[in-house]
């Protein structure tokens, strides 16, 4: 019945009136309020909306990081909202790149067995030094992320993201923390491994700027989705205005 | 496979190796005195077991005036006896030239061309007597010893009223005399009371004993009856002067070594498990904190695939590290603390081999406590991290809910200064852990307390019995009762300053079916030497009427004051009596009774006689004294009180002191870990927030103040709890020590709490100089751009 729901290979994700609440003391917050809507495979998507607007929650949950309180959320043909906490593992292990605005790598490990940590339990990885190729970064890989800049430390997040192959790369923030010069950096490694590899990427951002660089633009509000725009003729990252 | 996490594993470790160390200090420490402890105790039971088995250490014993052979048939006859020895044992003065003080021994005759069937010898060197030799003796190893004899040497002895020299022929050692005392002491000295052994016939010649003896030891088949045996036995030797039969629990030598592995039992069991379970509880709490601070880290392995189990096992590895390193360190520390002990027991166990063993049981007890608290630690701070979404977990933990504290809510809030502020909310935010890092800092102290006590107690001890209750230069003994005019005499000799008569008998005290062998001791209604102590510890009258016993010996009986005891005594016509009991006195040592020296003497149909007396002299006497004495064939036992202090110090004190000394280093060293653990932990907390303040433009004083400032008061609030835990834990010890021979009285010098207070000060003081270090190095950009 779920099989016979529309859904297909092109969709990587589809949500279903995902709600979420959060108990906080004695008040609820509705931090999604139904979100309904499909993430088609390979497109560079970019949710964009005020702080507390549920971009975050919506990433989380359909990154296997978190769970909904109501609703569904399908992987391609898979209910997600169905797996145990040893599913949801394995789905972030074998399918699922994060890369979060505060970097979280390591600090001691060097930035090469950073990626490593993440191929070491991956099924068809790239070697993580390919990894580090991808993001111009195979000149810093003995460094420990302390000898790092914020751009670097964040182009090692995205190295290690991609290095498993993933299906999706999760995004939150991923120039938050960056000068617009380095954030074009980070924006165009995302780029092509969106092109290079047909990763299906999806990116929170603050920067309306950089909408001008997706396939489509979800705009999310008080934990709804408030307008979808689908961008044909997507910008490169290096023409993008911050 | 995750070989960037093994990685991790080991740099994560290199980078708190300071406090990885501290934990395992805390842990080798717990696991050192439990495998110290546990294996003296073990050791010497062992060596006692296999002792007693090979050299057939009899199970049944007596003593008599004289019997002939004949009656020995009788004795083997009784049901349940598989073998008798019966011997002549003779007491006797021993002159040794170079001692200006006299020595008693025994003289124990051997059975002339065969082996003893019971109570063999251990021959340490030399050889046996020969069947009728003449003139050679065996010579206990411990006198020996403590005067340099060696194979050939002669010893001069007074036997039966004849001065002889005797030769050595050999060194040996009796499952007898472990433990050697002589009559009338109460501590061993190895160099005033000896034990010989020589050819049966040659005795008996020389004390008048031919064809007849006075000791009796008898082997008792397995799970025959050893009251009926004892019974029986009596009723044999009635008609001979037989004393009351007495089984192995009442032999003097095993029932000192009984009681001293008894105490060492509670103390191996006691101290160790406190401390086993103090450092445990430490590393449970410190663990679970260690792995807190990584919470981000577990948050982001979680959200890049790493499931659960693979988080716990990296987490367990680090621990398990640090688990195996602790273990062998204790494991070393405590086998060879242990051997050391062991070895300081040969002081007064004479055993022919004392060896140092632990069991492979505890040895794998102390280890997997220690290692489950640490792992059950790790779990805990693992499932708190891993419970939450790992979204979550990779935020910074989201400020709590800080409220004004209960001391501002009191209006006191003027007085706070706003980093003063910062201070107590933190204290106050955290209930749980302000409680168990205040817990756990009073726990090391108390141990620390606990360690100490043991020394003032024993010093408190010595001064009742030698200040307040026996206050005599010397205690004389004579060999049979005299005439009180003997008093007179004594009075006479050299240095003599005060003299106070001594009446011993001994008796059988029942009450029911409760049974003790002891003596009571008569002595004037109003003494000055020998003098009883009430409960309060102050000196009592001794009751006009009926007995005083000792509130051990009152409790061994269930008799309290007002009970009538049955009295047998062992003595004469020995009479069987009825006396109340009028008072119950305090002793820590022993279990004796009082009388009246005139109403015991009238209860025992006598006229004024005396079996002693005790005396005060002047000290620049002692040598013509003892002269004296030695020459006064009647005075069977002189014990100088002063020495017998000297040598509860020298032995009991210095092997006891040894161990408390281990004990304060390990307690100290705990201390210093936990506090600085929790130092070390609150610094990798709040490295962020602190670096923020510095940024704001507080100075590194004023940082230091946050960060110590909890510290202090969670210190501050410490040091009552651990002096209160402390106190309890003495109480406690004080309770189990409780045995017949030797009571520890729950006594803690105000200078075990002030030096308690100190290293728990002293800890905190080092602690914060090496975390304030760390807060030097402070990289105020890096910790504001959020890299850890």
């Amino acid at each position: 019945m779920i099989e016979n729901n529309g859904l297909n290979d092109n969709i990587t994700f589809r949500t279903e009136a995902l709600t979420k609440d959060y108990i906080t003391g004695e008040t609820v917050v509705q931090a999604l309020r139904g979100v309904t809507l499909d993430i088609p495979k390979g497109d560079m998507v970019v949710l964009l909306g005020p702080s507390g607007s549920g971009k975050s929650t919506f990433l989380n949950i359909i990154g296997g990081l978190d769970s909904p309180t109501s609703g569904e959320v399908y992987f391609k043909k898979d209910r997600l909202s169905d797996y145990s906490e040893q599913q949801l593992t394995l789905f972030r292990r074998h399918n699922v790149g994060f890369v979060f605005q505060a970097y979280n790598l390591v600090p001691s490990l060097t930035a090469l067995e950073n990626v490593a940590l993440v191929t070491d339990i991956s099924l068809d990885p790239l070697p993580p030094m390919e990894a580090m190729k991808a993001v111009n970064m195979e000149n810093r890989a003995h460094h420990f992320p302390s000898q790092l800049s914020g751009g670097e430390q964040q182009r090692v997040a995205i190295a290690r993201a991609l290095a498993k192959r993933p299906e999706v790369l999760l995004c939150d923030e991923p120039t938050g923390a960056l000068d617009s010069e380095t954030g074009i950096v980070v924006l165009k490694a995302l780029r092509d491994v969106n092109k290079d590899y047909g990763t299906t990427t999806i990116i929170i951002t603050h920067n309306a700027a950089i909408a001008d660089m997706a396939d489509r633009v979800i705009y999310f509000a008080d934990g709804q989705v408030v307008n979808i725009k689908v961008n044909d003729n997507p910008c490169a990252p290096e023409e993008i205005v911050w | 496979m995750m070989e960037a996490l093994n990685k991790k594993l080991v740099r994560d470790l290199w980078n708190i190796k300071g406090q990885m160390l501290a934990i395992i200090m805390v842990m080798a420490c717990g696991i050192a005195t439990f495998i110290m402890s546990f294996g003296v105790s073990d050791s010497l039971t062992l060596s006692r077991d296999v002792y007693y088995d090979r050299y057939q250490f009899a199970d049944v014993f007596a003593q008599l005036k004289r019997a002939p052979y004949g009656v020995r048939q009788q004795i083997l006859e009784i049901p349940g006896v598989s073998a008798v020895e019966v011997r002549v044992v003779f007491g006797v003065t021993i002159q040794v030239d170079n001692m200006v003080e006299p020595a008693s021994g025994k003289l124990i005759s051997l059975p002339d061309g065969r082996t003893p069937l019971l109570n063999n010898l251990y021959l340490r060197s030399g050889r046996m007597i020969l069947p009728d030799e003449q003139g050679a003796i065996l010579c206990s190893e411990a006198f020996a010893t403590a005067h340099g004899f060696t194979l050939g040497d002669r010893i001069s002895m007074v036997i039966n009223g004849h001065k002889r020299s005797l030769s050595i022929v050999g060194i040996v050692l009796s499952p007898e005399y472990v433990y050697s005392l002589g009559p009338g002491a109460m501590f061993p000295d190895d160099k005033r009371f000896g034990v010989f052994w020589m050819s049966q016939r040659s005795l008996e010649a020389a004390v008048d004993m031919n064809g007849a003896f006075n000791d009796v030891a008898i082997r008792q088949d397995r799970g025959s009856n050893t009251a009926v045996i004892k019974q029986e036995l009596d009723i044999v030797l009635k008609p001979y002067g037989g004393l009351v039969a007495y089984a192995r629990d009442e032999q003097m030598s095993n029932w000192f070594v009984q009681n001293e592995l008894d105490q060492l039992r509670v103390m191996g069991l006691f101290a160790p498990v406190i401390f086993l379970a103090v450092a445990a509880f430490l590393i449970n709490v410190v663990m679970t904190r260690q792995v807190a601070t990584q919470r981000v880290q577990i948050g982001m392995l979680k959200a890049v695939g790493y499931s659960n189990g693979e988080i716990s096992r990296h987490y367990l590895k680090m621990v398990l590290m640090v688990v195996v390193v602790g273990s062998i360190v204790g494991i070393a520390a405590g086998v060879w603390l242990g051997a050391g002990m062991t070895n300081m027991y040969t002081d007064f166990f004479h055993f022919p081999i004392l060896q140092f063993s632990f069991s492979a049981e505890v040895m794998i007890f102390s280890v997997l406590f220690c290692t489950l608290a640490a792992v059950i630690g790790t779990l805990i701070a693992i499932g708190q991290a891993a419970t939450l979404p790992p979204a979550e977990a990779m935020r910074p933990e989201s400020p709590l809910q800080f409220r004004r504290t209960l001391l501002e809510r009191m209006g006191l809030e003027k007085y706070f200064s706003p980093l003063f502020r910062i201070v107590i909310r933190h204290v106050e935010r955290r209930p749980v852990r302000t409680l168990l890092s205040t817990l756990g800092v009073g726990l090391s102290m108390s141990i620390l307390i606990f360690a100490l006590f043991m020394e003032d107690s024993i010093t408190y001890l010595m001064e009742v019995q030698f200040d307040m209750a026996q206050r005599q230069d010397l205690s004389l003994g004579f060999t049979h009762p005299r005439a009180i005019s003997a008093l007179e005499e004594i009075r006479l000799m050299p240095g003599v300053i005060k003299v106070e008569p001594l009446r011993r008998v001994a008796v059988l005290l029942k009450s029911e079916h409760y049974a003790k062998r002891s003596s009571i001791l008569g002595i004037r209604p109003n003494p000055d030497l020998h003098r009883i102590l009430d409960r309060d510890l102050r000196a009592a009258r001794v009751p006009a009427q009926g007995l005083a016993l000792s509130s051990k010996l009152a409790e061994v009986l269930h008799v309290r004051r007002g009970d009538l005891v049955t009295v047998e005594v062992l003595e004469d016509r020995r009479p069987i009596l009825k006396i109340r009991v009028a008072e119950i006195v305090e002793e820590f040592i022993g279990l004796n009774a009082f009388m009246d020296i005139d109403q015991l003497n009238r209860h025992l149909n006598e006229g004024p006689v005396i079996t002693g007396a005790s005396i005060m002299v002047d000290p620049l006497w002692n040598g013509p004294l003892y002269q004296k004495i030695k020459e006064i064939p009647a005075i069977a036992s002189m014990n100088i009180l002063r020495k017998a202090r000297e040598i509860f110090r020298e032995v009991m004190g210095e092997n006891l002191l040894k161990m408390v000394a281990i004990n304060v280093v390990f307690a100290s060293l705990i201390s210093f870990g936990v506090i600085y653990n929790t130092a070390r932990i609150a610094l990798s907390e709040r490295g962020r927030e602190l670096a923020s303040l510095r940024v704001l433009g507080l100075t590194r004083g004023e940082v230091a103040y946050i960060l110590f400032g909890e510290m202090t008061i969670i210190i501050l609030m410490a040091i009552p709890v651990g002096l209160f835990i402390g106190y309890m834990m003495v109480l406690g010890m004080a309770q189990s020590m409780d045995t017949e021979l030797f009571r520890l009285p729950a006594m803690v010098d105000k200078d075990t709490y002030g030096l308690s207070v100190i290293v728990v000060v002293l800890s905190a003081v080092l602690s914060f100089y090496l975390v304030w270090r760390q807060v030097e190095n402070i990289d105020l950009v890096s910790a504001q751009k959020g890299v850890e």
